[in-house]
């Protein structure tokens, strides 16, 4: 059986998955930075395994590299992604860096109704990268501070930027770091809520991509959805996996 | 016609030369990449090439020297203004297409930041000098549709020789009534214009010219139910907004041309796409030239459209005007009631066009429908939940989509759009 790989070019992140029929053989991953294409350059010291698939925003680019891969959408490779690891799984949650996708799942990983934010950036985990950065803190420092908010005030702002200046009105009026920490990702989870009750949430839920590391959003989306989601180890990986994946069944 | 004629006649328009060559310039850059690129286009399409490359050239040209024989130019926004009592009364009628970004900073010192791109088209279009349509326009006819345009006109009237006809919101007998006054209204001020009456033997004739231009779009959209699809959905899309600019005669024989070329391509089984590619209806605000980012997206994902549920599209040739009335009054009546059948999403309720879409779609074989709202357009915003209701309980996949006349969202859209694709194959 041909090893076949899946990339997943994010705004973020890239990241690879290698697979040989349904079994996970490697995984790596690097920042996206301005120079994608050196970055996936780096992830494949050996040059490209026999069969690629990419998805991600950067799926196109990757064509001018490795113009015999095939290309998925990100919103189909995270649903395959996700119904291997949890087959019963029957919505799909993914908050990356710049998009913030949530999907009904149909059997078999196929996707239903899905809904994306559009071009605005509030409710993606950028929403919580920039905010962490204006408490001078990394997402991780910024999600555990979070986590010990009890408090928090709501953050009306739709808008990333504006939600900073939400924030530093509401540090003036002396309201306390953790809270409005918490009311922060309060605002995102709220977003991605709403989007999951669009495409019809059921149970059980399957949350991924990079957000999906935070606890504070984890533990935020159990409370607002009533039941606690399932997280992979790896929830980054979900769509490069699905890639690969997807491709293993795809004759060549 | 060289260039420099043509730069001559812009500037006798009084265009802004340099803002308007820079627009040429991005409209052919664009239109190579999204019309040119085409493969298996068919050879009518030269005909559409020819009227676009020529859109401020040689049909300007035609304008003007209509107007040098005494002729006067209505321009209009919207499908709700009678073209038969235009061409009755001895106009020529153009479209003021509104289609791209342009004068944006100018037309917001009118209208308000959150108004939809199209007012801010028209008003920016007028205001940086930029349409030799608008220019060429003795009168410029508004209409009520909604709350954005028709204060949009208040301001657009300082600017131009305008008259605004009310289009009710609603379709009793007391709206049929007020639209028949409107007709009368219109056809009054036509008469003013020109100085010369309407007579019933002119409108006849000009019913006549309007029904064939109607029937050759019907015929070009049922053909679009063949698979493999004889045409792209992009030129269709264009045939339907040439539809509004060209020549009606002219336009009429060439899309008959068209369609007699569809039929020997469907006879032959041939088509711009392989048979079984994913077949998309459009539904929802009109796409004015050159607003072709979603057809574009759209059929570089890996689908075709066979139908535009849209006034640029189905909605402007769906109804025929009665042709049999003898006397005027009674073909004045025909013409309201043939307007009022129009499903524009002004109106309440609009459940007509919920099962419009929906027979559409089946007539064509579409696999699925995708619902365009222009940005800010609160009427077909609120309809697109409709319409997704409506096409779940007719089992027909849907994805409503939101934009506005920037690129900026073009990466997303198509995320969106090709996973809606791989869900239909």
């Amino acid at each position: 059986m041909t090893e076949c790989a899946g990339l997943d070019i994010g705004s973020r992140s890239i990241e690879v998955v290698v697979v040989r029929g349904g079994e996970v053989l490697s995984r790596r991953r690097a920042p996206t930075t301005f120079d994608p294409l050196s970055q996936v350059r780096a992830l494949f010291p050996d040059g490209p395994p026999p069969r690629l698939a990419v998805t991600g925003y950067g799926r196109q680019l990757a064509l001018t590299l490795f113009p015999e891969a095939r290309t998925i959408t990100e919103i189909k490779a995270h649903a395959i992604g996700a119904a291997s690891l949890f087959p019963e799984a029957a919505t799909l949650l993914d908050i990356g860096g710049q998009d913030t996708k949530a999907v009904a799942l149909l059997p078999g990983g196929r996707v239903g109704r899905f809904e994306m934010n559009d071009r605005c950036a509030a409710g993606t985990g950028k929403f919580l990268e920039y905010t962490a950065t204006a408490f001078g803190l990394s997402v991780a420092d910024f999600a555990a501070l979070a986590l010990g908010g009890s408090d928090p005030p709501e953050i009306s702002s739709m808008c990333t930027v504006f939600a900073e200046t939400e924030a530093t009105t509401l540090m003036a009026r002396g309201v306390g770091q953790a809270d409005i920490a918490l009311g922060l990702h309060k605002a995102i989870v709220a977003r991605t809520v709403a989007m999951l009750r669009r495409v019809g949430l059921r149970a059980p839920l399957a949350f991924v991509g990079g957000v999906a590391k935070n606890p504070c959003a984890v533990r935020l989306v159990a409370e607002a959805v009533g039941f606690s989601p399932l997280v992979p180890d790896e929830p980054d990986m979900t769509g490069a996996l699905g890639a690969a994946l997807w491709l293993a069944k795809t004759p060549s | 016609m060289t260039d420099a004629a043509h730069a001559a006649m812009w500037e006798r328009l009084d265009l802004d030369l340099e803002a308007h060559d820079a627009l040429l310039a991005v409209l052919g850059k664009f239109y190579g990449d999204i019309y040119l690129s085409q493969q298996g286009r068919l050879k009518g399409a030269e005909y559409l090439d020819f009227v676009l490359s020529e859109v401020h050239g040689l049909r300007i040209r035609e304008i003007q020297e209509a107007k040098a024989a005494g002729k006067k130019v209505v321009g209009t926004f919207c499908v709700f203004v009678p073209e038969e009592l235009t061409l009755a009364a001895g106009c020529v009628q153009v479209g003021l297409c509104a289609g791209a970004k342009a004068g944006t900073e100018l037309a917001e010192t009118l209208v308000p930041r959150n108004t939809c791109d199209l007012i801010k088209s028209f008003v920016g279009f007028k205001l940086a000098r930029l349409c030799p349509y608008i220019e060429s326009c003795d009168l410029v006819v508004g209409e009520t549709t909604c709350d954005g345009k028709k204060k949009a006109y208040e301001a657009f009237g300082e600017l131009a020789n305008m008259h605004v006809m009310e289009v009710p919101q609603c379709k009793g007998p007391c709206d049929l009534a007020l639209f028949r006054s409107e007709i009368g209204r219109y056809k009054e001020a036509l008469e003013k214009l020109t100085g010369k009456a309407v007579t019933a033997e002119a409108l006849a004739e000009a019913t006549r010219r309007v029904n064939a231009k109607r029937r050759a779009l019907q015929r070009l959209g049922r053909l679009r139910a063949a698979d493999p699809a004889p045409i792209s959905g992009r030129d269709a899309l264009l045939v339907n907004q040439i539809s509004f600019y060209d020549d009606p005669d002219r336009f009429t024989a060439k899309v008959n041309e068209l369609c007699d070329e569809m039929e020997t391509r469907i006879a032959r089984g041939e088509g711009v796409a392989p048979k079984g590619t994913p077949r998309l209806l459009l539904a929802g605000c009109p796409m004015a030239v050159p607003n072709w980012k979603l057809p574009y997206l759209i059929e570089s994902s890996g689908a075709v459209i066979v139908g535009e549920e849209s006034c640029i599209g189905e909605r402007n040739s769906r109804d025929l005007t009665d042709e049999t009335p003898a006397d005027l009054e009674a073909m004045l009546d025909a013409l309201a009631e043939r307007y009022m059948k129009i499903d524009c999403a002004c109106f309440t309720p609009n459940a007509e066009r919920l099962e419009h879409i929906a027979a559409l779609a089946k007539e064509l074989g579409a696999d699925g429908v995708v619902h365009y709202g222009l940005l800010f357009c609160q009427p077909y915003a609120h309809e697109a939940l409709k319409v997704g209701k409506a096409m779940e309980a007719a089992g027909l996949p849907y994805l409503a989509i939101e934009t506005d006349y920037g690129m900026e969202d073009a990466g997303q859209l198509k995320t969106r759009i090709e996973a809606f694709v791989e869900t239909l194959a």
